[in-house]
């Protein structure tokens, strides 16, 4: 298959970036999305060009390193998959396919099409925990807890931090990242001695770091590749409501 | 050099417990003079750092990722080992050992292994206090699986996402002492070399990936936490960064290598496809307990998998071993699924896939049953081949997954570089010759929470240093020959990419030091690599800069350690003249087809010593004893 790419280029963080306009060949429908861009990259670099800088690493779904907008869609056309996912059979024989980084204020350009996220792990540092030391913890089966929360719990853990909710937000939200983490912990009764404060602890970090509020568009959720429920964005304002009440 | 492993005397089941009491302690009020580098953050890497942190100890973590949750951990599927005996199926401490050092084909340390299977019930009691959400029953209870090689159900799992939550689990508790300052964590980072002051290991040299920058890194010891060297074959169910540089570089400052040559090759991934291919996707073994292997039992039968008749399917692995079927450890089940395609039993466009077939599970549970327990796997197959598994079987075939090798460390995971501790995949200790399923998460697990804070503790506490800062020569020296080696790399000039020197190590690799090894073979790859070594050097094409965000210059960096360490994988092959766990080497093997072990002159581990660049690495051997599981001939029949 060949395609036509509109690839966003961007030196670093402080310098302006455009679009660059690439064509691949040969392409087989069943290579990946990325390992056409190794495609594009290994021709770039013999013409003695710097090739496409784009982070990716597990490359089947699960670090949530990459994250390409790809034709205006974080992670591309298709639902409930990351970009290292996609398949060039998911795209038109020469059709012209445009590549963009995340852009959110709070995920600053590094360079092409990798961004800085480190603002989730700080947000993660102000609550996304429960408080226990290594050791000392009381058997595995001491508290039963319901399966149906524990699978609940679960859906809301398979969060993989890759940003495509707050790319796909028109807002720059990151609610669906956020409440993904305390709705996992608030399911669990491990979660509850610390319910309050790590509710109230992220959603301030989430501010502090400059991403935008949430007005239910639902973009996230359609965007997710693990196909993480808006209800825990329900969730969260509970407990947020909660805990500034109760 | 004399190995000494420093095993406590006693017997084993008290050894642990009594060295715990004999090692030096350092008091609460001392720890916070001392600082720790942990390089890594996978399992091993985050549960060591936020356990160090929780001591009391300063840390300072570094990972090339951009966060600890990208670390390829997360990627591991089917689950973690325990004997807790939940099910009242017979499993105890006792048994998980005996089963860890049969697996290994008797080529793993006793007393590790009895300390890995006794510590691994605390981690499911950490993990589940941390809040990972391990699969449960309708009582709230957890639930158990089999899982390859076990005939008890010992593994705790969260649907096929366990690693990811472990992971997770860690990650939390890292971020925990990152928000209270007791953690240091630097993205983004990649260690470049050790540095060692005086005899003991005081720091690393790490770049800057995005600036490209040089920076020292001190500490009181170091921990390497870096995982497998599984992507010496390029093609591996590895992520792409993962790489053996940080290990490689140790060793040429001094640290022994502990039976390169261990790897793992994985029974179930999908079959490669064309040139193009990046990696190879696991499927968790998991889906053996209800799937069925098979292939025709007519050579190049091309039909469709539904158009063959149930008498004309060969359900190979259930045929030759009646008592763990489609169970049989992974080395095994690799091993018969070559044979198969070998034969001409392979199916698929390129012969070199087997059936993996779901059918009958699904008639006997119903679809929701295996959507429940394999959905994401199920859907990850779909992905990648377009092809429907709950309606055509899956094809699968075996792909490099993990490695057992890694640096040599004595009991208290500390390598022959005083202060230089190795955990996780990164070192050799448990795993012997072949690693079993579901296992791999729990020796990360195990060495980062409950060893390393002990068995550091006793050697801070036992070892007097001088104080050293980032401004001491050796840093400086260390530091130049890193930036000579980059910028030798960068005046290459030449007109081949990394990647491609690195496939071509990678086709060499799977060839001759693969599933089946022999000593024309070995001895090829021997006169091989050296030669794409040279050409690597002379004929590199690198573009972009030394100071700037570089991934072409990182890929290099890497490729070129691998062509180092891929040459000692294939002498160390070599040298091991029997068949052991996934060492096959075709010359030594029963009339049946199995492995065949030399216990009088192989019962060792394999340590080798660097000596200089362009001379021959030197054995050293750790003999092995099996004082409590008498080697015997393995036996899944």
């Amino acid at each position: 298959m060949n395609f036509r790419l509109k690839i966003w280029r961007q030196k670093n963080a402080s310098s302006k970036g455009s679009f660059k306009t690439y064509t691949v060949q040969d392409i087989s429908p069943d290579a990946s999305f990325l390992e056409m861009l190794d495609v594009l990259n290994t021709d770039v670099v013999k013409k003695g060009e710097e090739p496409v800088a784009f982070d990716h690493d597990c490359r089947e779904g699960i670090c949530g390193s990459c994250g390409l907008v790809v034709n205006g869609r974080a992670h591309g056309p298709k639902k409930g998959v990351a970009t290292c996912e996609l398949r060039m059979r998911d795209f038109a024989e020469d059709e012209t396919i445009t590549v963009e980084p995340w852009r959110a204020k709070p995920f600053p350009i590094l360079k092409d099409l990798i961004v800085d996220r480190t603002a989730f792990d700080r947000i993660m540092s102000a609550g996304g925990f429960v408080s226990v030391k290594t050791g000392g913890t009381p058997d595995a089966n001491a508290l039963p807890v319901a399966k149906a929360n524990a699978e609940e719990a679960m859906d809301a853990a398979a969060c993989i931090g890759c940003g495509a909710c707050v790319a796909a937000c028109k807002n720059g939200s990151a609610m669906l990242f956020v409440s993904a983490k305390v709705s996992h912990l608030a399911l669990l009764p491990q979660g509850a001695a610390e319910r309050k404060e790590r509710v109230l602890n992220m959603v301030a970090q989430m501010d502090k770091e400059g991403f935008g509020a949430c007005s239910n568009t639902y973009a996230c959720e359609a965007e997710c590749p693990k196909k993480i429920s808006v209800t825990h964005i329900a969730r969260l304002n509970r407990e947020f409501i909660r805990a500034k009440v109760v | 050099m004399t190995l000494d492993a420093k095993i406590p005397s006693g017997p084993i089941e008290k050894k642990w417990d009594t060295h715990r009491f004999n090692m030096k302690l350092v008091n609460p009020a001392n720890k916070r003079k001392y600082t720790l580098v942990v390089v890594g953050t996978g399992l091993a890497g985050a549960s060591a750092a936020a356990s160090l942190a929780d001591l009391g100890y300063n840390v300072i973590a570094l990972s090339y990722h951009e966060s600890p949750r990208r670390a390829h951990s997360i990627a591991a599927q089917g689950g973690i080992n325990a004997p807790k005996n939940y099910p009242n199926d017979g499993d105890s401490v006792y048994r998980l050992f005996y089963d860890t050092v049969k697996g290994g084909d008797y080529r793993a340390r006793e007393a590790n292994v009895y300390r890995l299977a006794q510590v691994s019930s605390n981690i499911i009691d950490q993990c589940v206090a941390q809040g990972v959400p391990f699969a449960r029953e309708y009582g709230g209870l957890l639930d158990n699986r089999s899982f390859g090689g076990a005939q008890v159900s010992r593994t705790f799992y969260a649907r096929g996402q366990t690693g990811q939550q472990l992971l997770l689990g860690a990650y939390s508790a890292m971020a925990r002492q990152m928000g209270t300052g007791q953690i240091k964590f630097f993205p983004r980072r990649e260690m470049l070399d050790l540095v060692v002051v005086e005899g003991q290991a005081r720091g690393v040299i790490a770049r800057n990936l995005v600036t490209g920058e040089l920076e020292e890194y001190v500490g009181n010891a170091v921990l390497l936490c870096t995982g497998g060297y599984g992507n010496t074959f390029y093609l591996s169910t590895m992520a792409k960064a993962s790489n053996a540089t940080a290990a490689w570089r140790a060793y040429k400052r001094g640290a022994l290598f502990g039976n390169p040559c261990f790897t793992q090759i994985h029974p179930t991934c999908i079959p490669r496809g064309g040139e193009y291919q990046s990696k190879l996707t696991l499927m968790s073994e998991s889906l053996r307990n209800d799937g069925r292997i098979w292939v025709p039992k007519k050579q190049g039968d091309k039909r469709k998998p539904g158009d063959i008749p149930e008498s004309e399917r060969d359900y190979y692995l259930e045929r030759l071993y009646p008592s763990f079927g489609n169970l049989v450890p992974r080395d095994v089940a690799s091993r018969r699924a070559k044979e198969m395609c070998d034969k001409g039993h392979g199916v698929g466009v390129t012969g070199q896939a087997v059936y993996l077939d779901f059918a009958d599970a699904i008639n006997r549970n119903g679809k929701a049953w295996i959507e429940e327990k394999y959905g994401n796997l199920f859907d990850i197959y779909h992905e990648i081949t377009a092809e429907d598994p709950y309606k055509v079987p899956m094809r699968i075939y075996p792909a490099v997954h993990y490695t057992m090798g890694g640096l040599w460390v004595d009991y208290n995971l500390m390598s022959t570089i005083p202060g230089l501790f190795v955990l996780g995949e990164a070192n050799f200790s448990d795993h012997g010759a072949n690693r079993l399923g579901a296992s791999a998460l729990m020796q990360g697990l195990a060495d980062g929470y409950f060893v390393i804070p002990y068995t550091i503790g006793d050697y801070l506490a036992s070892t007097k240093f001088k104080p050293v800062s980032t401004d001491a020569s050796e840093f400086k020296a260390v530091k130049d020959e890193v930036r000579g080696r980059i910028t030798k790399m960068m005046s290459a000039n030449g007109t081949k990419t990394a990647d491609e020197f690195h496939k071509e190590l990678g086709n060499v690799m799977w060839e001759f030091v693969g599933m089946g090894r022999n000593k024309e073979g070995l001895t090829k790859a021997l006169s091989a690599i050296p030669k794409i070594r040279e050409e690597f050097w002379s004929n590199l094409k690198l573009v972009g800069a030394e100071n700037d965000l570089n991934a072409e210059l990182e890929r290099a960096g890497r490729v070129a350690d691998f062509l180092e360490l891929g040459e000692l994988m294939a002498q160390d092959a070599l040298h091991r003249e029997e068949s052991c766990g996934g060492h096959f080497r075709e010359e030594h093997q029963t009339e049946e087809g199995e492995a065949k072990r030399d216990d009088e002159k192989f019962a060792y581990v394999a340590a080798w010593e660097y000596t200089g660049d362009g001379k021959a690495p030197k054995l050293n051997k750790e003999p092995l004893d099996f004082e409590y599981v008498k080697p015997s001939q393995r036996s899944y029949k």
